[in-house]
């Protein structure tokens, strides 16, 4: 056999060998939750907030936490819905899809897309600071707006761009000015893209730990009002993993068990979506 | 509705867009404003290189030298590319060139999983499997003990959580190559992987690049997965066996107490400020080559 077919048997091997080993890297991350996180998992930890003792191995749960990181990602991702559509649609439709402004708003997202989480938290306590606004569950709630936005708009101008001019175009030649056919036909025509758009958000919104970790504060209550601290998933994981009582690290596991289902049933869905929008186009 | 309602509304809704954008971009001008300001009275004290080469940190007597910490950054970063980037190189060429789309279609959705998923699991998937084998495998392959809370164990959490950002725009890069070219390199004799190396890298090669430059200035801001498992000892380490502190951590471990101690605050965010303009040159040039190679597909 010649030296070229053997290199591309090689390289072959080493091809499908890598592309295994991202497989089994992400079945072993949600294996070792499933395993470890199980035993631990039980009714009261979903129902209860953390009784006295707690955080020594006593009895409670986390839904201090549960309740804090679902009102803060429904918060957010309303809050960013608000602004995200509106420049989406500016970008696509009022500006030509590829126009140099619109380029240059894509690539301010992509570049605040990659900012990191920390900075957000870092520098949001410090404006929280300057106007007065005390740790709680809306600033936490702003911050992680703000925190994905960038995400949110960039997931629905790729459905957006995708929609075709002739739809525009016939909608604007019928008469509709451009708000109408912008809200009316793509819209309309994104809306599967823009549910996607909204679960990736959420799972982003709810997930984040570091933008939060200083702007909304810790609490073994459910918060009542939007001025209360609140507890996040990501930041009871956090602090139960950090003690050394072995009962206590289990119930860290469990809490990261019910974390990684939240975001593998907002993976599933927004897939399902995707699969029946791309059914749809055909 | 009469046309002249009709037509207000569309002006207003215009208007209201224009502002809303406006606002998506300005956060970008407004947190490097923010984080400039902020750290200005720390700048004030002394250079910036002071900051970066001393490794003093001592905040109580007001020393802040970040070197360790950008030296732990440097380690963690390293050994995460150095196992991400072949293994996603090879896997993204597999997907794009050899694999079925049976195959394809089941290992897309497993990678977007992958991407969703937030780091504090990958955090803790750290403490479950990788601390242990850091512990009793690596270390002792070494001949060093560890408490398996180290640089390393860090930069295999990172490694393993920047492959959905690499094997995404690797597939994307990858997919601008053009047919035509490649089945001309095939129909002169080469074979599939000969086309592969002449041809398919060497014209995806700007993008190979960006991809990495954006995975890099991923892991550079990672902070909790890599809090959770590198150690954060205040040190210059000098192996990576020995725990470290990078920026980002070191900023979530300490910005609660900083409030007592002048300029402290303004040294966290100087640590921010380095995060913040590492990420935005590595973010703005890769997206530029990207998307000069996606317009060369159009």
């Amino acid at each position: 056999m010649q030296g070229k077919f053997i290199e591309e048997k090689i390289f072959k091997v080493l091809m499908v060998f890598s592309t295994l080993l991202i497989i089994i890297a992400l079945g072993t991350i949600l294996g070792s939750i499933v395993v470890k996180g199980l035993p631990a998992l039980s009714w009261e930890m979903l129902s209860q907030t953390p009784k006295g003792g707690f955080y020594l191995g006593k009895s409670g749960g986390i839904l201090n936490a549960i309740a804090g990181s679902f009102y803060i990602a429904i918060g957010s991702t309303f809050f960013a819905l608000f602004v995200s559509i509106p420049v989406a649609l500016y970008i696509n439709i009022y500006r030509k899809k590829f126009s140099k402004y619109s380029n240059f708003v894509r690539l301010c997202l992509d570049v605040l897309w990659g900012v990191p989480s920390i900075v957000y938290g870092a520098l949001g306590f410090s404006l929280m600071l300057i106007i007065g606004l005390k740790t709680s569950l809306l600033a936490g709630i702003l911050i992680v707006t703000i925190l994905i936005i960038p995400v949110m708009i960039r997931a629905m101008d790729e459905v957006m761009k995708t929609v075709p001019k002739g739809l525009v175009e016939a909608s604007l030649a019928l008469g509709a000015t451009k708000a109408e056919t912008a809200l009316k036909v793509v819209v309309k025509q994104t809306l599967p893209g823009i549910v996607t758009a909204i679960l990736i958000s959420f799972g982003r919104a709810i997930g984040d730990a570091a933008s939060v970790m200083y702007t909304t504060g810790f609490t073994d209550n459910v918060p009542e009002s939007i001025m209360n601290q609140a507890a996040t998933l990501p930041l009871a994981i956090l602090n139960l993993v950090s003690s050394p009582i072995k009962e206590v690290q289990a119930k860290a596991y469990a809490s990261a068990l019910v974390l990684t289902i939240i975001i593998l049933a907002l993976s599933i869905a927004s897939r399902m979506l995707t699969k029946k929008y791309t059914k749809n186009k055909l | 509705m009469s046309d002249k309602t009709r037509l207000q509304f569309d002006y207003r809704l215009k208007g209201l867009m224009k502002l809303f954008t406006l606002f998506a971009v300005l956060t970008l001008f407004i947190i490097f404003i923010g984080v400039v300001f902020k750290s200005y009275p720390i700048l004030k004290t002394n250079s910036i290189f002071h900051f970066l080469f001393s490794s003093e940190w001592f905040p109580q007597k007001e020393k802040f030298g970040l070197f360790p910490f950008i030296v732990s950054t440097l380690w963690v970063t390293a050994i995460a590319m150095v196992l991400a980037v072949p293994f996603c190189i090879l896997a993204s060429i597999y997907l794009s060139e050899y694999a079925d789309k049976k195959i394809i279609g089941w290992i897309t959705p497993l990678i977007d999983i992958l991407a969703g998923i937030p780091s504090v699991i990958f955090g803790i998937w750290g403490i479950i499997v990788v601390v242990p084998f850091v512990r009793d495998y690596l270390a002792p392959f070494f001949g060093k003990v560890s408490t398996g809370y180290s640089l390393i164990t860090g930069g295999i959490v990172l490694s393993v959580m920047i492959v959905p950002v690499m094997v995404n725009i690797l597939l994307e890069v990858f997919a601008t190559v053009s047919k035509g070219l490649k089945e001309a390199s095939l129909s002169l004799g080469a074979t599939k992987w000969q086309t592969i190396k002449n041809v398919l890298l060497r014209k995806a090669a700007p993008g190979i690049v960006s991809a990495i430059a954006l995975s890099l200035s991923r892991a550079f801001g990672e902070t909790l997965a890599v809090l959770m498992v590198v150690g954060n000892v205040t040190k210059v380490p000098h192996s990576m066996l020995d725990p470290g502190q990078p920026l980002p951590a070191l900023i979530a471990n300490n910005y609660g107490e900083m409030m007592s101690i002048d300029l402290y605050d303004s040294a966290l965010l100087l640590a921010s400020l380095v995060l913040f303009i590492i990420v935005l040159i590595f973010n703005i040039a890769s997206r530029l080559i990207l998307r000069k190679m996606e317009r060369n597909l159009g």
